[in-house]
């Protein structure tokens, strides 16, 4: 049986963690190798690293670093954050990336995963879509959450599987940061109306939350960052605890 | 030696990757003398099967690959395009093996991405692998259960994971990428 994945996401700037982790016996709880590794150990099943560095030098530094992960990790990983042409997703891709998600330049430029589609596989490329209310509607946002758009998300996210997207990473903004649970009901509607896997992100705040998320919904995987850093759910302990939920879990 | 396979697939330095970290000295290469004379092959890739073979016989290679003696793995697409036939584009592939690779039905979830684990699993391929350890997945198109399965995985049905005919292995999964357990069946198909 597939197994339900728990996907770690590292904000990178400069080639650095930027939220702060709490791991007592990492030395350097900025190095994204060192926390990386950590997660591999503990039983992460994937690994999303996004680059939010806004300058053309840190973009450097962050091909640099996905050469190195790719050297010292043996498990797949994600990596996004500014990519907007088949050029920029090519370099992530000979520096040893497994997926590559695209965010606000689909949105920009919906030609852009089909492009990439064709040119790698639909197995190298995740939509993310950044999901808000707006009179009671699911809108998808952009620049981070900061700018609402026009498209309604489950239209967009057809649109995307259509043009050839291999997975959707649903973040909800309702929920994100919220620690009250993954956004169930949205989730549900994606995966209703997709054939292609959906991961749901945003609002994990409780070893039931994921539970509540996988029991509930079609999602083939779950990400979180802050109760993952912060050392508030240890894998090792959530991953326990889905098993004795029924789920199918990696050992 | 170990010579891994060069060809316009996608992914190829995560393999070469791996072999790094057991410590083991490899080359990316397409030259067919190079390929003949490595003591084992590695043939992996993420992509679609029919440029993939157009690539392999524009350059000869594909005789090459039919015709090798020495221990050879094919990982993924690498793998599929070791069968007779893909139906991805209707693709004649090298026909080392006697099976098919048809695309997964529509009514799953697909690509088949994640972990997953095996109905049954046998050889030395797989020596200190439990049928319980999953290894990571990721594809639309899967092989037909037949002669040459040696190891067999469900998602929406059961396919083959694992494929072995003479001197030439197959796995569907990446073990390049399948953490601890990824690196032993890569371990036990360089102790052959």
């Amino acid at each position: 049986m597939l197994k339900k994945r728990i996907i770690p996401c590292l904000d990178i700037k400069d080639g650095q963690t930027v939220k702060g982790v709490n791991f007592v016996d990492i030395r350097s709880a900025g190095d994204p190798i060192e926390l990386a590794k950590r997660y591999v150990q503990e039983g992460a099943d994937e690994l999303v690293f996004l680059d939010i560095t806004a300058t053309i030098e840190g973009r450097k530094t962050f091909a640099e670093l996905v050469k190195k992960i790719s050297k010292e990790i043996n498990i797949p990983f994600t990596v996004g954050g500014g990519i907007s042409s088949v050029e920029d997703a090519r370099k992530l891709l000979e520096a040893g990336a497994d997926k590559i998600s695209v965010n606000s330049a689909a949105v920009k430029n919906p030609t852009l995963v089909e492009e990439l589609s064709t040119e790698f596989g639909n197995q190298f490329l995740v939509v993310a879509m950044d999901a808000g209310l707006i009179d009671d509607e699911w809108k998808v946002f952009v620049k981070g959450g900061r700018e609402a758009t026009e498209l309604d998300v489950l239209k967009w996210a057809k649109k995307v599987e259509d043009l050839g997207a291999g997975e959707i990473l649903l973040t909800s903004m309702q929920h994100d940061g919220t620690k009250g649970g993954f956004a169930i009901e949205l989730t549900n509607q994606l995966t209703d109306l997709l054939t292609i896997p959906v991961i749901a992100s945003g609002g994990a705040g409780s070893k039931e939350h994921f539970s509540d998320v996988f029991q509930q919904t079609k999602a083939t995987g779950a990400l979180a960052a802050s109760v993952f850093h912060f050392g508030e759910i240890p894998i090792p302990e959530l991953k326990e605890y889905l098993r004795s939920k029924n789920l199918d879990i990696r050992l | 030696m170990v010579a891994v396979v060069k060809y316009n697939a996608g992914n190829i330095r995560s393999v070469v990757n791996a072999l790094d970290r057991l410590g083991v000295e490899s080359t990316l290469t397409d030259n067919p003398t190079e390929l003949k004379s490595a003591d084992k092959v590695i043939f992996p890739g993420v992509g679609e099967a029919s440029s993939a073979m157009k690539y392999l016989e524009e350059r000869g290679l594909d005789e090459v690959l039919k015709s090798l003696t020495q221990p050879f793995l094919g990982i993924c697409l690498g793998m599929q395009l070791m069968c007779e036939y893909s139906s991805e584009n209707d693709t004649k592939c090298l026909g080392i093996f006697d099976e098919t690779v048809r695309r997964f039905p529509k009514e799953g979830i697909v690509p088949h991405m994640g972990w997953n684990n095996f109905i049954s699993h046998s050889g030395v391929l797989f020596e200190g692998i439990s049928a319980l350890d999953s290894m990571y997945f990721v594809h639309s198109f899967f092989v037909e259960v037949g002669p040459d399965s040696i190891a067999t995985t469900d998602y929406i049905l059961p396919f083959s994971s694992g494929l072995q005919k003479e001197n030439y292995y197959g796995v569907q999964f990446h073990p390049e990428k399948s953490a601890d357990v990824g690196q032993q069946l890569l371990k036990n198909f360089l102790d052959l």
